[in-house]
């Protein structure tokens, strides 16, 4: 049932541009999305990230480039001719209209007799869990079960291809987490490729096959949940997603990092000798040593640091290390319950922890604006 | 992903991508199109019309003419006289006489001081140069052949005038000091009226707002009454009230309610609901937080009101103070009845299309009117922009807290306005009821016998229900697809807000200077919608056009609350724009088209000025048999048919009331949670 982001070439997005005036909202874009993938546009607010669903959609048409469907070039069609269901943050739901003929709605006017319409009614109610709400009007409904709505409606008349528009974010957080795996789920169910626009990264962590980071019109990196989180493509990219650690640092000779006079051993990061550099890396990916550990020979990326100030996070500690090698910023580290126990760790004492060379990461210093 | 290569700071050069319009594009378009092409045709054109018309001028030119006589025996001796010559000797015509209208005829036998129709003298008349017209009796004659005739005729032959562009008209009007002193007329009138207004609105306004006084919702729907009622109602009640015959004629000391002092009172009275209305809306929505920090400063309660009731309510005041002054200005009904010799811009416009037939002086002085009404139509959307949403979301309503003292004084202030304006009324229908004022007090029902009076009788009372019907189910119609159209298609932003545009225009434009612009497009034999002058059809587009900005603005404000993205759901659902249109935008937006219907209704019923120009026997209305009534002298039936109007504006309301309430129970089910 399950099935996998592999299908073939559905939506192909080359050279995209948008303007707004003056302003140039969606720079170059080219994206490929392929059938019954699950993709999140994700990036802070103003990235563009709304405007190129919107151009997908054809509701706000791109100023340049092109946009293929289905293999069929749908650069300038109106909504109405392309095929797509879509979800805004609002819901949108008719007001006037009962949940039935919300849903119904789309349905009217395609050929369908009036029981086959009935019948799907009740088969899209039953599939987003409200098979008993069909008679009531959407204000009678809750924000959950709203938006919940609003997605059998966008998904009636099996369109090739659904988009989202923030459709959690005016919802709470616990019904957020619940709706989360809900529509991942009946995604799974339909292998309809979907859009979703979000500027939530848990969401787009949780739900995507694919993640589109985007940042000021550009795309700053395409790539799985864990290649994002992982191996993010820049600096952007390592600072939007999760925590991360950021040092100024210099390139050593050996194409090692320097951090004061030691220097740190990270993996291929393809900078030339000299060029400053930010090493980063996430606090969980810090391990810790009892003070005077010793390391192996060869690996030398252990360092003596300060336990200025810990934090109880519940399922970990958070610290926050200090030592003269990183001037006056901190670095941050998450340390397991255990380990803190095991290994005496309390504010003002020494430690030693190791940055993996295989989780250390170089990248080029943002240019200045 | 951008490649490392191409700079991002500017678009590629190419084509714009043009969007491939759908059948609902083509639909919407067309819909904005033909609204649009309706606002130009039933108002662009006409006041193009007019403006031309106030810069035509006609003059006889004696020139270009030329006459023979004969002797007595009817011989021609072949002498060929021109009659400039002839005036330069006899002096018959000053220059003056040669200025006239396009309807000027001037007679010729004046030229000869001992013509007599009955000698034997025969004459010849010939245009000497093209464009000459003459007419000889009804006849008329533009070729250059003579045309001989005896006496007896020559009597009846009449030079036909030149028409010219210039500023004639305009330098005549400005010379001619009894027409131009209704500028500085017109303008005091105003000015003094809306800070009277304004004044008295406030006070009220405040009164129902921020005091615990007693009987708010009635003081309420005595304030609105007088929107019920034409504007020359209470002209006819000060009549009666301080006219000669007067009934409190003493109060006024001897001056005389023929005049200014009537126009004032009577202004105050039908501009005060539209002043009352939005000085409330503006009081209304106060910031209660504001009050609790000026009481935490111990700021007196008159620091107070000036420091936060006063700025709070500023751009409430300007904007009230605004469509007063532009009311009274515009309005002719009130001071044809009541003003006397004291001449108004509107009233102006009247005498000089009714009583002299000078068509082109009744446009100068349409022009001239149009200004201050454009300005102050300008100032006032100004001020509104300006207007900034004052109320966030964390506002706390204010609420009032009881005052014995004060609530008793507002009592009695409330008490005193409302009963000016009953009072109005009730002397109206009391005039309507009495036989014969002052002679025969007693009650009778012969002064609803309209049919025996000038006016029109009953049928323009049921030709005035027809108009009001007419006019709110087209007008809402047209004006609400229109705002639809505007306010949700795609694209197409320059004829949009084109469209906006054209559409702010009516609410600048009076009823009268309408009204005339009408004459001159619709009357001209030229045009091909020529037929619809003097039937309902053109009361009916006079009556929409005229009041098309308020409905529109109540229609983009109602579709502005629909969610923005209905369109786009219903798009790709594909399904029509006019599906989502019928089943949705409408039945949400009903409270405000069933405002708009019944604002185009009353409006329609009491309009004189709009309609005034256009009405032809067949189609006379109410309030215009009001008009004419009150002119033949019969100001009891006037009286008695204004309050029929009175009455039938009020039963439309409750009517409408009772039908938004059922209606709204049965469709807006949705409405409650």
């Amino acid at each position: 049932m399950t099935q996998t982001a592999s299908g073939d070439l559905y939506l192909s997005i080359s050279n995209l541009w948008k303007a707004f005036g003056d302003f140039i909202a969606l720079k170059d874009i080219s994206l490929d999305i392929n059938e019954g993938e699950f993709i999140c546009f994700l990036g802070p607010s103003g990235c563009g990230k709304t405007t190129l669903l919107r151009a997908i959609a054809g509701l706000d048409l791109q100023t340049r480039g092109s946009v293929q469907q289905d293999g069929i070039d749908v650069s300038n069609l109106p909504p109405s001719e392309r095929d797509f269901g879509i979800v805004f943050q609002s819901y949108a739901l008719f007001p006037n209209l009962t949940i039935e003929k919300n849903i119904a709605f789309g349905l009217e006017n395609t050929g369908r007799s009036k029981p086959e319409i009935t019948a799907r009614v009740s088969e899209l109610l039953e599939l987003v869990g409200l098979p008993e709400q069909g008679r009531k009007y959407p204000a009678q409904l809750s924000g959950g079960q709203q938006q919940r709505i609003a997605l059998a409606r966008a998904i009636a008349t099996k369109p090739g291809l659904l988009l989202l528009d923030e459709p959690l974010s005016a919802l709470d957080a616990k019904v957020r987490v619940h709706l989360r795996h809900e529509i991942k789920e009946l995604q799974r169910k339909l292998g309809v490729t979907t859009v979703m626009v979000t500027h939530d990264q848990e969401e787009a962590l949780t739900m995507a096959d694919r993640i589109v980071v985007m940042n000021q019109g550009v795309i700053e990196q395409v790539g799985s949940p864990t290649e994002i989180y992982r191996e993010p493509a820049n600096l952007f990219v390592a600072d939007f997603i999760g925590e991360m650690n950021q040092i100024n640092t210099a390139v050593a000779p050996d194409g090692q990092l320097w951090l004061g006079s030691e220097r740190l051993s990270c993996n291929g990061h393809g900078f030339t000798q000299g060029s400053s550099v930010v090493a980063a890396i996430r606090p969980e990916d810090i391990i810790p040593h009892q003070a005077g550990y010793v390391p192996d020979a060869g690996n030398s990326n252990c360092i003596e640091v300060l336990m200025q100030e810990m934090e109880f996070l519940g399922s970990f500690w958070r610290c926050h290390l200090q030592s003269d090698r990183f001037g006056a910023s901190e670095l941050i580290a998450d340390f397991s319950i255990n380990a803190v126990r095991r290994l005496e760790l309390g504010e003002g004492r020494t430690m030693v922890v190791e940055l993996p060379e295989n989780r250390l990461m170089a990248f080029a210093q943002p240019e200045a604006n | 992903m951008s490649s490392e290569t191409t700079d991002l700071t500017q678009l590629p050069p190419g084509p714009v991508i043009k969007r491939k319009l759908s059948r609902d594009d083509i639909v919407m378009r067309g819909g904005m199109v033909v609204i649009a092409l309706y606002l130009v045709v039933t108002l662009a054109f006409p006041l193009y019309a007019m403006l031309s018309k106030s810069f035509s001028t006609y003059h006889f030119e004696l020139s270009n003419y030329e006459m023979q006589v004969s002797d007595q025996e009817g011989v021609f001796d072949g002498t060929v006289l021109n009659p400039a010559d002839l005036n330069t000797s006899t002096g018959t015509y000053s220059d003056a006489d040669f200025s006239t209208g396009s309807d000027g005829r001037l007679p010729v036998a004046k030229l000869f001081p001992d013509f007599s129709f009955r000698s034997p003298v025969m004459y010849q008349i010939r245009n000497a140069l093209p464009g000459g017209r003459f007419l000889v009796g009804s006849t008329l004659h533009d070729t250059s052949d003579w045309v001989e005739m005896d006496s007896n005729t020559f009597r009846r032959v009449q030079l036909r005038p030149v028409k010219s562009t210039g500023m004639d008209n305009f330098v005549n009007y400005f010379s001619t000091p009894a027409l131009s002193n209704s500028i500085k007329n017109s303008l005091i009138i105003a000015v003094i009226s809306t800070v009277i207004t304004v004044t008295l609105a406030f006070w009220f306004a405040y009164a129902l707002n921020r005091s615990c006084m007693r009987f708010k919702g009635m003081f309420r729907l005595i304030a609105m009454a007088p929107i019920l009622v034409p504007s020359l109602l209470p002209g006819i009640a000060l009549v009666y009230l301080f006219g000669n015959q007067g009934m409190l004629k003493e109060l006024l000391f001897g001056a005389s309610i023929y005049g200014p002092i009537g126009i004032v009172i009577g202004s105050v009275f039908f501009t005060f609901p539209h002043a009352f209305l939005i000085i409330s809306t503006a009081l209304a929505i106060s910031d209660a937080r504001l009050y609790e920090a000026a009481v935490s400063l111990r700021a007196s309660p008159w620091r107070t009101f000036w420091t936060v009731t006063i700025p709070s309510a500023r751009y409430g005041l300007i904007s009230a103070g605004f469509v007063v002054f532009n009311l009274v200005i515009t309005d002719f009904g009130l001071p044809k009845v009541i003003g006397g010799q004291f001449n108004m811009l509107a009233v102006d416009i009247y005498k000089q299309v009714i009583g002299q037939q000078n068509f082109e002086m009744g446009a100068v002085v349409s022009v001239v009117l149009i200004i201050p009404a454009i300005f102050a139509f300008a100032l006032d959307r100004y001020v509104q922009s300006k207007q900034v949403a004052t109320l966030s979301s964390r506002s706390v309503p204010f609420q009032p807290s009881p005052d014995a003292k004060m609530d008793r004084i507002f009592l009695i202030y409330s008490s005193l306005v409302g009963l000016f304006i009953i009072g109005i009324l009730a002397v109206c229908q009391f005039a309507a009821l009495i036989k014969f004022w002052p002679y025969d007090l007693s009650l009778s029902l012969n002064n609803y016998q309209f049919d025996k009076m000038d006016g029109g009788g009953w049928g323009s009372y049921y030709n005035s229900i027809k108009l009001g019907l007419l006019t709110a189910v087209i007008g809402t119609s047209v004006i609400f697809f229109g705002a639809y159209l505007v306010e949700k298609s795609n694209g197409f932003r320059l004829g949009r807000s084109l469209f906006q545009m054209i559409a702010m225009l009516p609410m600048a434009i009076p009823g009268m200077v309408l009204g005339l612009a009408y004459i001159f497009f619709f009357n001209n034999p030229a045009n091909p919608l020529n037929w619809i002058y003097g039937t309902m059809a053109i009361l009916v587009i006079s009556a929409v056009t005229h009041f098309y900005t308020v409905s529109h603005l109540t229609a983009v404000t109602a579709l502005k609350q629909m969610d923005r993205e209905f369109e786009s759901v219903s798009a790709s659902l594909k399904q029509p724009t006019l599906k989502l249109f019928s089943r949705v935008t409408v039945p949400v937006c009903l409270p405000a088209v069933l405002d708009i219907s019944i604002y185009l209704f009353v409006n329609a019923m009491t309009t004189v000025s709009a309609v005034v120009f256009l009405y032809s026997p067949k189609t006379s209305l109410a309030s215009i048999a009001v008009l004419n009534m009150d002119d033949a002298g019969d100001i009891a039936p006037a009286a008695a048919m204004g309050m029929m109007i009175f009455y039938t504006n009020a039963a439309a309301r409750i009517l409408h009331l009772i039908a938004s309430k059922g209606i709204l129970r049965r469709t807006q089910a949705w409405r409650a949670r």
